[in-house]
């Protein structure tokens, strides 16, 4: 019913504007097209000016209402976010100032300009001066930005600090899985052909490969340490991901096929975080941004920043992925041929 | 065969002035060779500019609908389950449909309204009609253009009902998303459907785009020197060139992609385990795609820019009865933006995990190509000072136009500087740039474009004040919908997500989704004010008169053809030109037609 009142309004509202405006062409015929073109480019004129001082009004509400509580306004949690925020306060500014002037002259030109008797256009045509100035100048302001840009580009897309905490992180439809290398700091072989869920080995880990069995696998959720840069190596099994850290402003692709890094260094603890926004449910997501299908919106992560002491004492209580597997195999060997000795399920789960 | 009879009347036509009384009196055309396989230009960019309302209409509320959803999460609306049945159980859009709607909104609004709508549209009535042509240089071609469009959209429209639904892997159409039937119910049949019709497609624009550089090299006529062409002109030129040398790379993408999907190759493909199945292809690259894709992606939203470009530069300058500022500067900035266009196209993939090292080659460029766009900006608004300007509803749309091509070309130099793009990639932000300075402003160039040239097109005026409502509610509701997403994009909100409900980050804007949604819905329904006055106003607008047939007051030679011109546009012979197209308060003359030849003591502009 209300969908129909709403149509209903909306044809009636319609109908009056059509009738208005076919009421004002003919009377523009009857007073003289001369005379009503100067009336409505009076109104329209006007409306430049208003639609200016409204508009500009209407960006500063905006910013009252969206800036505060906005994850941009409570700073990078990261210490290479920290610059990006600094360059795109300079984008800001030069961007902003840019806009003001411009959107000012366009419509404060429309409205002082519009139609009069008295005024005659003034025939010019072109001046070489000018020409030069507004091509040099934004020539000369975007090189200074490439320079700057491209200075942190390199740095943050180069090799990640040698101290930097090794973690993978695996993207499929729909969720994240994390895995940690064990004491020996390495992460062991992967071969996407040994993936097999129901034995245990969903990443696809080479149990032949030494170096892989003391990994461990997180699904979800990445613990990492305080003021320790992390160095993320991000796989895909299916489809396109991309692991974004909106807090840490940083962002790359998951890529079937071919593995991508990343590094950050967080600055803050998920606690002292929580302070910091006042939102005591705040959490450090990550979000999927690449389109990956229909669950897409679904594909959550988290980062859990904590401190060495919390972070120790959290990983000691992993197990390793290759014991899980283990025991997968078992419990798979169990349903198939009950009596099976431990020493031939190992076996079997190393070839696997 | 009536197409080669109407081929061979035209070749009688052009041969000459002798001849040219013949435009006069046509052959008997029947209902069929006029208005469907009709080889005139100025039917064809009709046929167009029709489609291309239509697709409009079909992509605006497919939008609305998907705003719904992103508006309302929690609210059901029964009558969408009457429109999409299964697909809206209970009155709420499923998954599924979801990225379809956003799929579908995207390729129509880019391929079928603003490159065949826009493009398609002025580049096939213009050329002809400003360079002093009697139609194009091939119009059999021509028209085979148009109807490679017309499959291209039936097929479009028809995937849209296959039973496993329309293609939903997004407009970029990614691999290896898009090229598994496993991976998305949207990749099964409908994106067979959606590939071949884009395979269509750039038949179409292929023929059509040789068809306008061909014109414009080779027809003009006797004094329109290459430096006498209104800047209309030169803007088709270049987005036909930009046509011709990029769809080609897209068309090999969406080959190759054929093969993946069914030949078993491995072009771009590698490594994969989906639902529990270990695929055996090997050694490809799904960047190696995007490579493909954006060589063509990003040359495409100059494809859609450029020709708003060039109406708005015609509009502005006759309405502000001033000359267009610098001239060669603005033919300058189209050939650097043409050229600088084509080599740009990675900066959509900074976080792709291509080479670093390339990243900084496009963010170079990228900057770069800011500079002619600036010019143009600057161009414009020197052209409006001092001016003595007219408020047609053309005039308001470019004014319009300029406007939102700052709005949203400033936030192109944050998102093309790679070190600020990781952080908002793939964010509201890059929405609100991309809809603001291509979406939105394209569609401004093209309404500038139907408004301004209607009277020449039906021989009929639309209603100047509903023109005006139209672009007031308009105007603000682009504004109100794409300027707060900024503050989104800022915050790192991704876009493409069907529910934002479970992230704690993004909560604050569960208000400002639903006021933006209303303001689309708002937008959305406004154009109808539009769609009526166009279709209404080709029957019983107020008509174009011998004496009142050029309106805008204007030098080009469009407005020296009879009110509403037949196929061959002159009657008698084509006329002469003498000057440049902008010679407006000259002297003591408001303006000058270009056919008028320069006076003893009047020197060139």
């Amino acid at each position: 019913m209300e969908t129909f009142f709403l149509i209903v309004i909306v044809l009636l509202i319609f109908l009056v504007i059509f009738q208005i405006s076919k009421a004002s062409e003919y009377v523009s015929i009857l007073k003289g097209e001369e005379k009503a073109m100067k009336q409505s480019n009076k109104i329209n004129g006007f409306l430049m000016i208003a639609f200016l001082i409204l508009g500009l009004v209407g960006v500063w509400y905006c910013n009252k209402l969206y800036y505060p509580g906005n994850l941009f306004s409570w700073g990078a949690a990261s210490k290479e976010g920290l610059v990006i925020d600094k360059l795109m306060w300079t984008a800001i500014y030069i961007t902003g100032s840019v806009f003001f002037v411009t959107q000012i002259l366009l419509f404060g030109f429309a409205y002082k300009y519009q139609y009069s008797d008295k005024r005659k256009a003034l025939y010019y045509a072109h001046n070489n001066t000018l020409e030069f100035i507004w091509t040099s100048v934004p020539a000369i302001t975007l090189t200074i930005l490439i320079i700057i840009g491209l200075k942190y580009w390199f740095k943050f897309t180069g090799d990640a600090p040698k101290d930097a905490q090794l973690i993978e992180i695996t993207g499929h439809q729909f969720a994240w899985e994390m895995r940690y290398p064990g004491k020996d700091g390495v992460l062991g072989r992967k071969n996407f052909k040994l993936t097999d869920a129901a034995m245990g080995n969903p990443l696809g880990i080479d149990w032949k490969d030494a170096a892989s069995r003391d990994d461990v696998h997180v699904p979800t959720t990445m613990y990492v340490i305080v003021n320790k840069p992390v160095k993320l190596v991000i796989h895909s099994q299916d489809v396109i991901h991309d692991v974004g850290l909106p807090a840490f402003r940083m962002k790359m692709d998951a890529v079937p096929g071919m593995p991508t890094t990343m590094f950050f260094t967080p600055i803050y603890t998920t606690k002292e975080m929580k302070e910091k926004t006042g939102n005591p449910d705040f959490e450090y997501e990550i979000v999927c941004d690449q389109l990956c299908g229909k669950g897409h919106f679904s594909m959550k992560g988290i980062v859990k920043v904590v401190s060495e002491l919390e972070y120790k004492a959290w990983f000691r209580n992993q197990k390793p992925a290759f014991k899980k597997a283990q025991e997968a195999a078992l419990s798979a060997m169990n349903e198939a041929e009950p009596p099976v000795e431990a020493e031939v399920t190992n076996e079997l789960a190393l070839e696997k | 065969m009536t197409n080669e009879e109407a081929l061979q009347q035209h070749s009688q036509v052009t041969q000459g002035a002798a001849i040219a009384v013949h435009a006069d009196h046509h052959h008997k055309q029947s209902f069929i060779t006029k208005y469907i396989f009709s080889t005139d230009h100025k039917m064809i960019s009709r046929q167009f500019l029709v489609t291309g309302i239509i697709w409009a209409v079909i992509g605006g509320f497919f939008s609305v609908v998907f705003r719904m959803q992103l508006g309302f999460p929690d609210q059901t609306f029964p009558w969408l389950e009457t429109i999409f049945g299964k697909w809206a159980e209970g009155g709420r859009i499923s998954q599924d449909l979801y990225y379809t709607l956003v799929t579908m909104h995207g390729t129509i609004l880019v391929f079928f309204v603003l490159t065949a709508g826009l493009s398609g549209t002025f580049s096939n009535f213009l050329i002809p009609l400003q360079i002093g042509a009697r139609d194009m240089a091939a119009p059999f071609v021509n028209m085979l253009s148009y109807w490679f469009f017309f499959a291209a959209s039936i097929v479009m429209f028809s995937s849209l009902f296959v039973s496993t639904g329309g293609s939903s892997v997004g407009w970029t159409f990614y691999p290896p998303l898009s090229a598994l039937g496993e991976a998305a119910e949207g990749a099964k049949a409908g994106m067979d459907l959606w590939l071949i019709s884009i395979f269509l497609f750039i038949v179409s624009q292929l023929l059509g785009g040789l068809n306008y550089v061909a014109t414009i090299i080779n027809m003009r006529t006797k004094g329109m020197f290459m430096t006498r062409l209104p800047l209309t002109i030169w803007s088709f030129m270049f987005t036909a060139i930009l046509g011709i040398l990029t769809f080609p790379v897209l068309l090999s993408a969406v080959v190759l992609l054929m093969f993946d999907r069914h030949l078993g190759t491995s072009f771009f493909l590698s490594d994969i385990v989906i639902n529990g199945k270990i695929l055996p292809n090997e050694g490809g690259s799904p960047v190696l795609f995007q490579h493909l894709f954006w060589f063509l992606g990003h040359p495409e939203v100059y494809i859609v820019a450029l020709p708003a470009m060039g109406i708005t530069s015609e509009v502005v300058s006759t309405n502000s009865r001033k000359p267009i500022f610098g001239y060669m500067a603005m033919v300058g900035s189209f050939f650097a933006i043409t050229t600088l266009s084509m080599i740009v196209w990675a900066h959509h993939m900074f976080v792709s995990g291509m080479n670093p090292f390339l990243g900084s080659v496009f963010t170079l460029f990228t900057l770069l190509i800011a500079v002619p766009s600036a010019i143009k900006v600057f161009n414009w608004l020197t052209t409006m000072w001092r001016g003595n300007i007219i408020f047609t509803p053309a005039m308001l749309f470019s004014i319009g136009f300029v406007s939102l091509f700052i709005s949203g070309g400033l936030t192109g130099i944050w998102l093309g500087n790679a070190t600020i793009d990781i952080h908002i990639h793939d964010t509201y932000f890059n929405i609100a740039h991309f809809h603001l300075v291509m979406g939105v402003a394209s569609m401004f160039g093209m309404f500038s474009g139907i408004y301004h040239w209607f009277p020449k097109m039906f021989g009929r005026f639309m209603n100047k004040t509903l023109g005006y409502i139209h672009f007031w509610i308009t105007i603000i509701c682009a504004y109100l919908i794409f300027w707060p997403m900024h503050y989104q994009g800022i915050a790192g909100m991704p876009r493409r997500y069907f529910d934002y409900s479970n992230w704690e980050s993004f909560k604050m804007f569960e208000g400002l989704n639903t006021f933006i949604s209303i303001a689309a819905i708002v937008a959305f329904i406004a154009q109808f004010l539009f769609i009526f006055n166009f279709f209404y106003s080709i029957y019983k607008g107020r008509k174009v008169t011998e004496e009142n047939k050029n309106p805008w007051k204007s030098t080009t030679l469009e407005w020296s053809t009879p009110a509403l011109p037949g196929h061959g546009n002159w009657p008698g012979e084509i006329p002469e030109v003498h000057r440049w197209p902008y010679d407006y308060s000259k002297g003591d003359r408001d303006f000058i037609p270009q056919t008028e030849p320069i006076g003893a003591d009047e020197g060139e502009h």
